[in-house]
Order: C-alpha cells, then structure tokens, then sequence
C-alpha cells in the first residue's frame, strides 16, 4: 500500500514536470523546433482533427494523471489508517476502469518509433522530459504490477466509513 | 483437444448469486450495484453482443479510411508527399529500416486486423454455441483486451512527427485525415472488446456439455456444496482423518 502511494506521488511529479519540459529537439542546417508534449498532443489542429488532439492529450497526459489522482485519494488515508474519504471506493473503481484507456507507454514506443523516422532526417537532441517521461512509464508499470487489486479492495472494505470518525472520537 | 475435460465448476450464477465484474465480490441474485465497489450488476448482460457487434461495425468502418487516406503529408521544397499507413511502411523498409517497418505494420495493419476477426470469432462462438476450448478462447480474449491499446502507437508517431518536424521552409510533416479514423477505429474496437462479456464463454461450454450429456453428473449441485456430508461414504476413509493427526504433531 505504500509502496502503491509513493509511486503515485512520484508519477505525479514527473508528470507535471515532463509537461513543461522541452521533450524533443529537432535541428537541420541551422533551423530548429523544440517540442514539448503538449506540442506532440495539439499537433492535430484544424476543424476534425481538433478532437484527435483532445483525445490524444487526454490518453497521454489527462488520464494517467486523473488515475494517479484517483489513486492517491481512495488509498492514502489507509496508511494514516483514518476513515476512508467520501466516495473512496468509487474513485479506486474509476482507477481501474480507465486504465485501459491510459497509454503513456504505447506514446513513448511511438516517440522511439518516430525518433527513428527522424534521425535521417535531421539532429535530433533529446531533452529532459523525454527522461522524465521514459521513469513515469517505467513507474507506472512497476505500480501497476505491485498494486494487488484483490488486496485494495479487502483494504478499502475493512476501512471505516467516511462518516465514521465521530465514533471513533467517542 | 485430445482429452475432453469436463467443467465441473459451480457457477455463481446456480448458486443464485452474481459476481461484480469488477472486484470479484458475490452477491444475491437481484442486486443492482455492488455495496463494494458501486459496479452495476449484471448476471449475464443479455445486450452485451449487441453493444459487441456495434462498436465492431463501426470500428471496421473507421477502419477502411483510415488505410485509403493518406496519414502523413509531408512538405518540403521539392514537393509534397502523401504517406498512408502502408505506404509509410513500404518507405520505411525501402531505406532498411527493416524492423521499425515490421512494428509499423505489425502494431497498424495485422494487430487490428486480427483483432477484428478474434471478436468476431468470439461473438459468434458464444452465439451459436460452436464448440471449441473454452480456456484458449477465454486466453485470446485476454489477449485482444490487452493487445487492443498498442494499435494507438501509429497516432502517437504521427502526432510527435508533425509536432516535431516544423522546419518552415525545409520541411514540414502535416497530419492526414486517416489518423482520425484510424484513432476512432482502435477506440471501438477497444469499446468492441470491453463490451464482451466473457462469462458467455463458459455458459457455451457448459451449454455444449450439458447438450452432449457429460455434464450433469459431474457437476457438483448447491446442495452438494453446501452440505459436503451427504457425500460421505464416497469420500476415500483416510483422506480426512489425515490432516488431524499431523496437526497436533507438528
């Protein structure tokens, strides 16, 4: 359960911080482009393709973050062992049915697939939030695997209620 | 499949109970939502073939323009370029990039194509009750409800290439109207996947063995279940006194 929330905290950081971070940098005979991954996301732009930008950003970024965000809410008053927050167990259930739709990692095999479309092309340099990102996969693999469902769910049934902590007190 | 094996699993279903789809927990037979997790209920979705069948048209149809209309354009001085997704491919291993070509058609073109046909397969399998393993169907299920997503990988390169490749007059990559159908289509196909409810496997093969008259022997009744006892004299005499006398030993 520990393990599940520190790597939690950890996506996030990296997260926000790959973001902002320049990802890629591009460079021919003097021109150059930086990119960052909201570039990559908003890259469809124009009247159909605007939602494929939406979609994209929300498969890279919105939901990995909304899950991290889930799952940071329904498990870390577990560990402080006070009574569960309002709607806990359906924020962990929203966790897991989003994460089919959570495809940070099929984005950075995409990166490296397009990265070797690219190299012919011009320099390519890449830049710290590609690193960031390549951890945050990385981490959320290993939490995905520790993470027990099973385990979760015996946790989060024998937790007390949200209302609960008045009779404690008593 | 050289030895038939018979299933002589009890269902929640016989026992009058229904599982939560999604953590696992047990409940009485009419219950909407699960207490746990708030995960609607549903013994066996009944319109769970139809929302399969849905998704798969419109997936496949999304499918056909994504592979017609071109997914990158690419400008540079020279002229502009109109790449499809197996064309991109071709390119690719016309330079050597042999193994990036390979992930291209692979992740694009066979992951997809063969997606469409194990849902089918499945859907019609569970329909008309066709015979066949329960366990490798219910194994390639799992596998097109993981695979599914890696399909995506195709948009993401065309989004990180045109994000990327903005060199004003040398070169410029734009998006082509295929990469919207192609991502519609992997999103259904996935929606396809999600909506099939793979309990309906098993109900086919118990359906098969039940028709075929192996079944109702062997598998065990609620009432066994619950009431082991009754069964008794069946039980070999020294299979259960054996676990006591080891325990105080011990």
């Amino acid at each position: 359960m520990l393990q599940v929330v520190a790597l939690g905290l950890a996506v996030l950081f990296l997260l926000v911080g790959a973001l902002f971070l320049p990802f890629l940098k591009i460079s021919v005979r003097g021109i150059s482009n930086t990119s960052s991954i909201f570039d990559a996301a908003l890259a469809f732009s124009g009247p159909e393709l605007g939602w494929l930008s939406v979609g994209v950003m929300a498969m890279i970024v919105g939901i990995p973050l909304a899950r991290v965000g889930l799952i940071l809410y329904a498990l870390a008053p577990l560990l402080y062992d006070v009574p569960l927050l309002r709607g806990a167990r359906t924020a962990f259930r929203w966790a897991e049915n989003l994460r089919p739709w959570s495809m940070a990692e099929v984005f950075i095999l995409g990166v490296g697939v397009a990265l070797v479309k690219i190299v012919d092309l011009a320099h390519v340099d890449i830049g710290p939030a590609f690193w960031m990102f390549v951890a945050l996969v990385v981490i959320t693999l290993l939490q995905d695997t520790y993470m027990c469902r099973w385990s979760i769910w015996r946790e989060l049934d024998r937790a007390p209620e949200p209302g609960a902590r008045r009779e404690v007190a008593k | 499949m050289s030895a038939r094996r018979t299933y002589s699993a009890i269902t929640a279903r016989q026992m009058g109970l229904v599982g939560c789809t999604h953590c696992t927990k047990v409940w009485p037979k009419g219950t909407e939502r699960c207490g746990r997790c708030g995960q609607k209920l549903d013994s066996r979705d009944r319109r769970s073939l139809s929302r399969v069948w849905a998704w798969w048209s419109i997936g496949l149809m999304a499918y056909v323009p994504a592979n017609l209309y071109p997914m990158l354009v690419t400008k540079t001085f020279l002229g502009t370029q109109e790449a499809t997704i197996v064309g991109g491919a071709v390119d690719l291993a016309l330079h050597g990039d042999y193994i990036v070509a390979l992930v291209i058609l692979f992740a694009s073109v066979a992951i997809p194509l063969s997606k469409f046909v194990a849902i089918g397969f499945l859907a019609l399998s569970v329909q008309n009750n066709w015979r066949g393993s329960g366990l490798r169907r219910m194994q390639l299920y799992e596998l097109v409800e993981f695979i599914g997503r890696w399909s995506m990988i195709d948009v993401f390169v065309v989004a990180i290439m045109v994000a990327l490749v903005q060199l004003s007059v040398v070169v410029t990559i734009q998006p082509g109207p295929a990469a919207l159908a192609f991502a519609l289509s992997v999103v259904f196909t996935m929606l396809s996947a999600i909506s099939f409810d793979s309990r309906m496997i098993w109900d086919s093969v118990a359906d098969l063995e039940t028709a075929r008259g192996v079944d109702p022997g062997s598998a065990p009744r609620a009432d066994d279940v619950q009431v082991p006892a009754a069964r008794g004299p069946l039980t070999p005499p020294d299979a259960v006194p054996a676990p006591p006398t080891k325990t105080p030993a011990e």
